[in-house]
């Protein structure tokens, strides 16, 4: 489905991503795993059309998208989650979710809407209130909700347990394992190791700006590198 | 202290100027609101409205209600160009590039307008120009009562537009949150230029409404531009229902400020209110603190 090689890019003359390589199939969940500053969410803006790329290609679904606007990249099903959850704060609930199918669904929006809240009920509760007045969490429920509304073929989510309570990030990743179940094929940026192994298909782990380690979470779980780098085991 | 029988008609009268006061100023804060911009030539593209009223009417014998139909769609087309072409283009990001871009643009079209027009002062002759309507015992210009109803629903519309529409919902999100916007697919250029468009076509509706009871010269925009921005501040920076009853209470202050101090000390109360609300309610009557 997605098809990334030899992609650079960065910010003016700084080069954040020098070469990443990966690749996603339909209906994997994907984990790009990293520390801070590696590039992963830069990699994940390039992917949207939000940080323009130097070089190299994007495949998604046959066609080559660096370098279209983040609106065609959202025409193509290709939705990206950011981090720290950039929700409308001066709208309700209900118009962040029907904005999220600003450009797509727009003929099922009313029946997504219905669907969003069956997975997230705290957003019923909250369906007539300003996105600004919601907790980290709910708004992070809200901006994967909005995710969710343009029926997307690849989500993107960058960071979605940052600045969550323990318990709070244990049902965040809940809730993304029942995202994959519906069929949807994700990729998941995260710094949190452990628990993105659990419910990922495959990982990349991202160190300055490249991919150093792939494969499936059993067997880089074993990998020495990553144990003493990420998981803090000699 | 005048009797009820003077100021009942004052009262009317100013409800009717403010709605049209309400109309420019509710341009005025929707551009505020969303590109976070004062439009400096606000009041010269009100300007260019009124010459359009004036010239379809000498000229080609519209009527000035029947140009409801042209310019306001005219000035809309004019205001996403200009924003598109010009101002967005012109800008790169910065707050202070903006303003002297439309203030050199008021300059611009002010000295253009003087050139076509010269300075002269033009009105136009309605068959209804002086026609009254008696309500409540004041008789008030027919063309007045019909200006403020048609603010009245002008600002109506585009409350439900703003409330109720895609475009409206994409505005508002632009407005406040620019990267979440792209991710759900918006085109700021594009959205931005459309609330350009809209607050200068707004400009045209109170031009048509402004006619058959004013006049134009390349100036006329002054005055009607600093009672805006006074509206805007008393209501709330980017507040529509704020520009709306600002405009109504405006267009009252100045109306009874006529009638107890004379009509050219006039607009003092207006200006009293405008110190006022910055030293006390900086915020304005529906604003939310910054």
């Amino acid at each position: 489905m997605l098809e990334v090689r030899a992609l650079r890019a960065g910010y003016g003359a700084v080069e954040v991503l020098r070469g990443v390589d990966l690749d996603i199939a339909r209906g994997e969940i994907v984990a790009l795993l990293g520390s801070n500053g590696v590039g992963k969410t830069t990699f994940a803006g390039v992917l949207s059309g939000l940080v323009p790329a130097w070089s190299g290609t994007v495949m998604f679904n046959g066609s080559a998208i660096a370098g279209l606007g983040a609106g065609r990249i959202v025409d193509l099903g290709l939705i990206h989650v950011p981090e720290g959850r950039h929700v409308f704060p001066n709208l309700t609930v209900r118009e962040n979710l029907e904005l999220g199918a600003y450009r797509r669904a727009r003929a099922n929006r009313a029946r997504n809407i219905d669907h969003v809240v069956s997975v997230f009920p705290r957003l019923k509760e909250r369906f007539s209130q300003k996105a600004g007045t919601l907790s980290g969490g709910e708004q992070q429920m809200l901006a994967i909700g909005r995710g969710m509304m343009a029926e997307p073929e690849l989500l993107i989510l960058d960071e979605p347990s940052i600045g969550l309570s323990p318990l709070l990030v244990e049902e965040m990743f809940d809730l993304i394992g029942n995202l994959k179940r519906e069929g949807l094929t994700i990729l998941l940026v995260e710094q949190n190791v452990l628990q993105s192994m659990e419910i990922a298909d495959r990982a990349f782990v991202m160190e300055n700006g490249q991919i150093r380690l792939s494969g499936k979470p059993a067997d880089l779980m074993d990998d020495p590198d990553l144990q003493r780098a990420y998981l803090g085991l000699a | 202290m005048p009797d009820l029988a003077i100021i009942i008609p004052s009262v009317l009268n100013g409800l009717t100027t403010g709605a049209l006061y309400a109309l420019i100023a509710l341009g005025l804060t929707l551009i505020y609101g969303v590109l976070h911009i004062i439009n400096f030539a606000h009041g010269a593209l009100l300007m260019v409205g009124l010459y359009a009223v004036w010239f379809l009417n000498t000229r080609l014998g519209i009527d000035p209600y029947l140009a409801l139909l042209i310019v306001p769609p005219a000035m809309f087309a004019l205001g996403y160009g200009l924003q598109r072409g010009i101002i967005g283009r012109s800008s790169h990001g910065r707050d202070e590039n903006i303003l002297l871009v439309t203030l050199g643009l008021s300059i611009v079209i002010e000295n253009l307008a003087l050139f076509v027009f010269r300075s002269d002062t033009r009105i136009i002759d309605t068959p209804y120009s002086f026609e009254t309507v008696e309500f409540l015992g004041a008789f008030l210009p027919l063309p007045k009562v019909i200006a403020f109803f048609g603010a009245v629903v002008t600002a109506a519309a585009l409350w439900l537009l703003m409330a109720r529409t895609d475009l409206g919902r994409a505005i508002r999100a632009l407005a406040k949150e620019r990267k979440g916007a792209q991710l759900v697919g918006i085109d700021a250029d594009h959205v931005f230029a459309m609330s350009f468009g809209l607050g200068i076509a707004c400009l045209g509706v109170a031009a048509c409404l402004l006619l058959p009871s004013y006049y134009v010269t390349p100036q006329v925009g002054h005055g009607f531009v600093l009672i805006a921005f006074t509206i805007v501040v008393l209501g709330g920076m980017g507040s529509f229902v704020g520009a709306f009853l600002g405009g109504l209470i405006i267009g009252v202050v100045e109306a009874l400020g006529g009638l107890f101090l004379g009509e050219s000390l006039g607009q003092i109360g207006i200006f009293i209110i405008f110190i006022l609300v910055l030293m006390f309610r900086p915020q304005g009557l529906l604003g939310h603190k910054v």
